[in-house]
């Protein structure tokens, strides 16, 4: 078996596998993100199965029964025992069922740790992580493109956070959307959470906690629907939107955006 | 008609408005001033017509037939969604009341 440990977040996965090449191809995908052995790594054995189906668009089933979370979609299906944290999955060679297990195992671990994994994209500038949150089309890849050349990117799709002592941390992940360039391997203290509205002038508007909950809610990579985890999501966005703040961010796409949020920063 | 709410939510009264979120499908429920109101008077042992008269018309300026038509409504939608248990009896699963309250905080 040869081990690679990916390590996104500070949570060190170690995935196991007979199949040389698909070990290589997982080292590739996750370059910026393999660390060596960790002796508190989560493992997770991978089978290589030809049986399943290569369709990422069936349904996806997570569910917990008896002590182990159960991951089952077209293409993979995968056992997680969250107490000793290990599991295995049986997927085909593609890196993409891979992929789709990770974000959902972190969403899994974070919810417990009370952090998030969020469809949003992030960005460290100035020691500062921002985080630009929207469905498809609002604007993620864009604020990416459009961020200073010192900016660093942590990821345009899917974005990690974690609460620290003092407030939160924004992490990078290997998660990419429309970039296709995963994220640095850093972290930094989180600025903000900003979500974005396309308009014709670059504008602020603080939300009322009301709004902040529903609104960072509704980006929330969510896949397990047992009520101890959504109350814990729900109640770790309690906390997030009590200590970091949530605004709207309306915004024409020019670089000028940034300066806008600059003199938020600076203010 | 007894109304309960479901153990299994989480929710947050946050300016006056009570937010849900469904774990089954994870959406997410705000309610105005008055369906925060029904929500927070649900005790599973008081029938929704009492609640209606002593909680919303004595507080909303409603009348009763109009408060329970939208009352029950209300009721309706938000049990198809799992979040209201409804009864003919009184729902006596203290437990699950209890965690309902809490998690309401």
């Amino acid at each position: 078996m040869i081990g690679t440990t990916v390590t996104i977040g500070d949570i060190p996965v170690r995935l196991w596998s007979r199949d040389r090449s698909f070990s290589r191809l997982v080292r590739k995908r996750y370059a910026n993100f393999v660390r060596s052995c960790s002796s508190d790594s989560a493992e997770l054995i991978i089978s290589l199965s030809p049986g399943h189906s290569p369709q990422a668009d069936q349904e996806l089933k997570v569910f917990y029964r008896d002590g182990t979370w159960y991951i089952q979609r077209g293409d993979f299906s995968a056992e997680w025992d969250m107490l000793s944290r290990r599991g295995t999955v049986s997927q085909p060679r593609s890196p993409y069922a891979l992929d789709s297990l990770l974000r959902i195992l972190h969403t899994l671990i974070l919810a417990q740790q009370g952090g998030f994994l969020l469809h949003a994209a992030s960005i460290i500038r100035h020691g500062r992580a921002f985080i630009f949150a929207g469905q498809s089309g609002a604007g993620k890849t864009t604020m990416c493109r459009l961020a200073p050349p010192d900016s660093v990117l942590l990821s345009d799709e899917i974005s990690f956070v974690r609460p620290a002592a003092f407030g939160y941390y924004a992490f990078g992940t290997p998660f990419y959307g429309e970039l296709a360039v995963p994220g640095k391997n850093t972290s930094a203290p989180l600025s903000a959470v900003y979500l974005l509205e396309h308009a014709t002038e670059n504008q602020i508007e603080e939300l009322p906690s009301r709004l902040a909950l529903t609104q960072f809610l509704r980006n929330v990579l969510l896949f397990a629907h047992d009520p101890e985890t959504v109350g814990q999501v729900f109640s770790s966005a309690l906390q997030l939107i009590s200590r970091v703040p949530v605004r709207r961010l309306r915004f024409a796409p020019t670089p000028r955006v940034w300066e806008t949020l600059e003199q938020v920063v600076c203010s | 008609m007894f109304v309960a709410r479901s153990s299994a939510v989480a929710a947050r009264l946050l300016e006056e408005e009570m937010v849900i979120m469904c774990p089954r499908t994870s959406k997410l429920f705000v309610l105005n001033a008055v369906g925060s109101a029904i929500w927070s008077a649900l005790d599973g042992g008081t029938p929704l017509s009492d609640l209606v008269r002593d909680q919303i018309c004595a507080r909303f300026d409603v009348d009763f037939e109009t408060a329970m038509a939208h009352a029950s409504e209300f009721v309706q939608q938000l049990a198809e969604h799992g979040i209201l248990i409804t009864a003919e009896q009184p729902i006596t699963n203290q437990v699950s009341l209890e965690n309902a309250t809490q998690e309401a905080g």
